[in-house]
């Protein structure tokens, strides 16, 4: 693939992010673009602040104590920081996938539909509607049709995960975050999960932080790398991947450290 | 040392720590033995049905069986709101390092240790002369209403007691949630009282639970608190209003122990009135064990 | 360094567009958000305000010890705490009859009492539950261990007014059968009825200090040839120190304040004696005993409360303490370094 074509709109854009655990550095400056439509990876050493930087994109970073941050993140051109913006709100539209995958100890359709129970539809065919589709969408429903009722704690590893990705494409976030989805899976289902991030690209804008570069090399269209908290190169993932513009980057990629 | 003395020596102090261990389990033993020989014969359905006769020498134990039971109830309803949610305020809602958070659990670790008969005098003190006396003049009573002991003031009293024992049950429920309950529910765009009421609460129920058998294991065996607000010697009837007066099983236990004039003839009621209360708290501590295990054994496979 | 200007002309970032108001709904749930976490936060000053209360209000009971001039005479701190003439021609002494025709209100003898049984339950309590928690965390196999701790709990788990009725009906008995007491009941029996209530006590907390000393302590010890008893006893005692005297402590502060055993088992008669035979009358169980046939609002009931007064803040000292000492086992082990 030649550069991104001319300008596709970025969907979310950080502008020079600091931030700090305490008076830990995390993240030093990054100003960084999501386009739209696009799957934009981020990758570097473990600790390089690729997560956290994924985590401020829906301020889950607000959670952890003594975290504070400068700069700011935009989301379709406005602060994601702003007072006239809610975090419930945000968090509805720039959803989230963890590492590991984490059901409710509820049944599979109660976890699909959580997200919409507490957004206040109470419609019970609006609901089985809504989960099917995201089901669907997460290419778990014909796997699970059959038994909506039983624990989620019952499914497999990569189901879970799945299920975990139907979850959040339940609430119709416009952007899908994922923090190593497929780390703790086997090669079948870290398969099944590229495939599904393949389909999903088409209506939902992605950010996925993987250690993986084979996995950001197949599945992205741009890649970020990210060095000891700062960004240190970012562009199309065919570029960083096959002709970088950094020492360290290169160093990177072809596996000399990390 | 010489090899030989310091295994002798060791292994008789071993053996010393193991006799403590023994002593300790026979005192409960001989406990048991002693209440169940003198009050297993006593006990028949008759027993737990009447009410005492013949000046408390005969008869049986239900309305002090009646009022235990109504007394830990209300003293349930009262302390596991407060208890629950100021479990909820420490390891939810508190900053870390907050000065509020500390100073509740120094209080409430100080609670615990406050003797019972202290509570007593403070539930006569401040709900009976306090709070009821001012609620007699604000509701326009002429004659004592509120202002007397009574089984409402007794098991708030009582509530007061056991708030420290669901504040550390819960709390350590609420630990036992995963954190990625917590932030799944959140970037799912759930607000925090969603989460908590969806996903932490359910949770943590079984230890919420186990916390709240504690508390009345706790609540319905002691007797000192309620001596000045509100248990009665001996009442015919049972407690109709929330400003009765009740009977209560260690109540009882007490008056039969010391202020029979007849020892001899009241040692079988008195027998069988122990093993009673005793079967009620171990039936009550047995559940809560059981139901922490089982949750323990879940938390454990699960995942 | 880094060319943040390529990084940003790369990237093609745009301006930031203006802000529109926060909506209704996010409004009213925010709003909702932070009534609820007041409401939480007001709920959790109970803990807090509960332990104010009972000191405020039972002071305020005994202020007229203070206030009333009445009171003042009749019960006086010098009469409470110094020896008084009891009757003329005798010695001064310290006597608490506080219903008579000249009340006598002197502590001292409560005092003695509360001490005596709670020194003879201390005497008892202490090595039975430290070398019963010593066995339980160091030697006992791991099922008996299991099998241990539940039997201790259920111990716990026994209401006062039951042990205080064992005390009473059963080893009464048995003690002057084997000591010949000339009373049956005395302090001997009550610190020992108290005994039973305060070993669970001292068991769980002293073995929960002993199982937080880290595994390699006693690895290193045992490497190095130690026994296992010499390793408990070099080397996990010490490390577990403050724990074990925040549990004596715990266990000091429970016996003192507890009432119903000593009130069933003691006697109650307020004797001045050094003899552990003779009945004593404690602090707990004299407002327990005397509550029921008080005037509320004379001296005699302000006393009552003012003996509150003086367990709330005894125990209050203990358990500081306490929670100050197992911080501090807490604290050393997590640091590592002794």
């Amino acid at each position: 693939m030649p550069p991104t074509p001319a300008t596709p709109r970025n969907k979310m854009e950080s502008r020079d992010l600091t931030l700090r655990y305490g008076s830990k550095v995390a993240i030093k400056q990054v100003s960084l673009a999501i386009p739209e439509h696009k799957v934009t990876a981020l990758i570097g050493p473990s600790g390089c602040g690729k997560s956290t930087f994924l985590r401020s994109l829906n301020r889950m970073n607000d959670l952890i104590a003594g975290a504070n941050h400068e700069g700011t993140v935009f989301l379709d051109g406005r602060s994601i920081h702003d007072r006239t913006l809610d975090v419930v709100d945000l968090r509805r539209r720039v959803g989230m996938v963890f590492q590991k995958s984490n059901p409710f100890p509820k049944s599979i359709f109660e976890n699909v539909a959580y997200g919409l129970r507490v957004g206040g539809l109470k419609d019970k065919a609006k609901l089985a509607a809504r989960v099917e589709k995201s089901l669907r969408g997460a290419a778990l429903w014909d796997e699970v049709k059959d038994r909506l009722d039983e624990s989620a704690l019952g499914l497999s590893g990569g189901q879970q995960q799945r299920l975990c990705i139907a979850r959040a494409l339940a609430v119709e976030p416009e952007v899908l975050l994922m923090d190593e989805p497929a780390s703790a899976l086997d090669p079948i289902a870290t398969a099944k999960i590229e495939e599904l991030i393949h389909e999903l690209k088409a209506t939902y804008t992605i950010a996925i932080v993987t250690h993986n570069m084979q996995q950001a090399a197949r599945v992205s269209d741009r890649t970020a790398f990210f060095y000891m908290g700062e960004l240190v190169e970012c562009g199309p993932t065919e570029r960083i991947f096959t002709n970088p513009q950094e020492k360290r980057t290169e160093d990177y990629v072809t596996g000399k450290f990390g | 040392m010489k090899h030989a003395t310091r295994r002798v020596v060791g292994l008789s102090l071993v053996s010393l720590t193991g006799l403590a261990a023994f002593v300790i389990v026979a005192m409960l033993a001989l406990i048991l033995l002693d209440v169940v020989k003198g009050g297993a014969s006593h006990i028949s359905w008759k027993f737990l049905t009447e009410s005492p006769t013949d000046g408390m020498m005969g008869g049986g134990i239900f309305p002090a069986l009646f009022g235990t039971a109504a007394l830990t109830l209300l003293m349930t309803l009262a302390v596991m709101p407060v208890g629950v949610l100021t479990a909820v305020y420490l390891h939810e809602y508190a900053p870390p390092d907050g000065k509020l958070a500390r100073a509740v659990r120094v209080a409430v670790a100080n609670l615990a240790g406050v003797p019972s008969i202290v509570f007593g005098l403070f539930g006569l003190g401040f709900f009976i002369l306090f709070v009821g006396k001012g609620l007699d003049r604000a509701l326009g009573y002429e004659e004592l209403h509120w202002a007397q002991p009574g089984i409402l003031w007794a098991s708030l009293t009582l509530a007061v007691l056991t708030l420290p024992v669901v504040i550390v049950s819960t709390e350590e429920a609420l630990r036992a949630v995963p954190l990625d309950h917590r932030t799944a529910s959140l970037a799912l765009g759930a607000t925090q009282s969603q989460t908590l009421a969806r996903v932490v609460l359910p949770g943590a129920l079984p230890g919420i639970l186990t916390g709240a058998v504690l508390a009345i294991s706790r609540g319905a065996g002691e007797v000192a608190p309620i001596l000045f607000t509100g248990a009665a010697y001996f009442l015919p009837d049972l407690p109709s209003s929330l400003n009765s007066q009740f009977m209560h099983l260690g109540y009882h236990t007490y008056v039969l122990a010391t202020q029979s004039p007849d020892v001899e003839a009241t040692r079988p009621l008195l027998y069988a009135t122990v093993m009673v209360l005793l079967l009620l708290t171990f039936a009550l501590n047995l559940v809560a064990v059981l139901i922490r295990t089982r949750t323990r054994r879940k938390a454990a496979s699960g995942h | 360094m880094l060319d943040r200007q390529a990084v940003m002309q790369e990237q093609d970032l745009a301006p930031p567009v203006a802000l529109p108001m926060l909506s209704p709904e996010a409004r009213r749930r925010q709003l909702k958000e932070k009534l609820i976490a007041w409401t939480i936060t007001a709920v959790a000053f109970t803990g807090i305000a509960a332990l104010v209360l009972i000191l405020v209000f039972v002071a305020k009971e005994a202020l007229s010890l203070v206030t009333d001039t009445a009171a003042r005479e009749e019960a006086s701190f010098s009469k409470m705490f110094l020896p008084q003439l009891v009757r003329k021609g005798k010695p001064l002494a310290y006597v608490w009859q506080p219903v008579s025709g000249v009340p006598k209100v002197s502590m001292i003898p409560l005092f003695i009492g509360t001490l005596k049984t709670t020194a003879v339950s201390m005497l008892v309590a202490v090595p039975l539950g430290i070398f019963g928690a010593l066995f339980a965390a160091e030697f006992a196999p791991r099922r008996l261990r299991e099998v241990l701790k539940p039997t201790i709990e259920l111990l716990a788990g026994i209401p006062s007014v039951v042990l205080g009725f064992f005390a009473l009906m059963v080893m009464a008995s048995f003690l002057q059968e084997t000591f010949g007491f000339t009373s049956r009941l005395n302090a001997v029996v009550a610190g020992l009825g108290l005994a039973l209530a305060i070993v669970p006590v001292i068991f769980t907390v002293t073995e929960d200090a002993l199982t937080a000393v880290p595994r390699s302590y006693r690895e290193a010890s045992l490497a190095l040839g130690a026994t296992p008893w010499e390793t408990a006893w070099k080397v996990v005692l010490p490390a577990a120190a403050p724990g074990i005297l925040a549990a004596c402590v715990l266990g000091f502060g429970r016996a003192i304040g507890e009432t119903m055993i000593v009130l069933m088992a003691s006697g109650n008669a307020a004797i001045t004696s050094a003899n552990l035979g003779d009945s004593v009358r404690s602090l707990s169980a004299t407002i327990a005993a005397e509550m029921g046939e008080v005037v509320v609002g004379s001296p005699h009931y302000a006393l009552l409360f003012f003996i509150g007064v003086e367990l709330f803040l005894f125990t209050f000292v203990l358990n500081m303490l306490a929670g100050i000492w197992t911080k501090k086992v807490i604290q050393r082990l997590k640091g590592g370094a002794g």
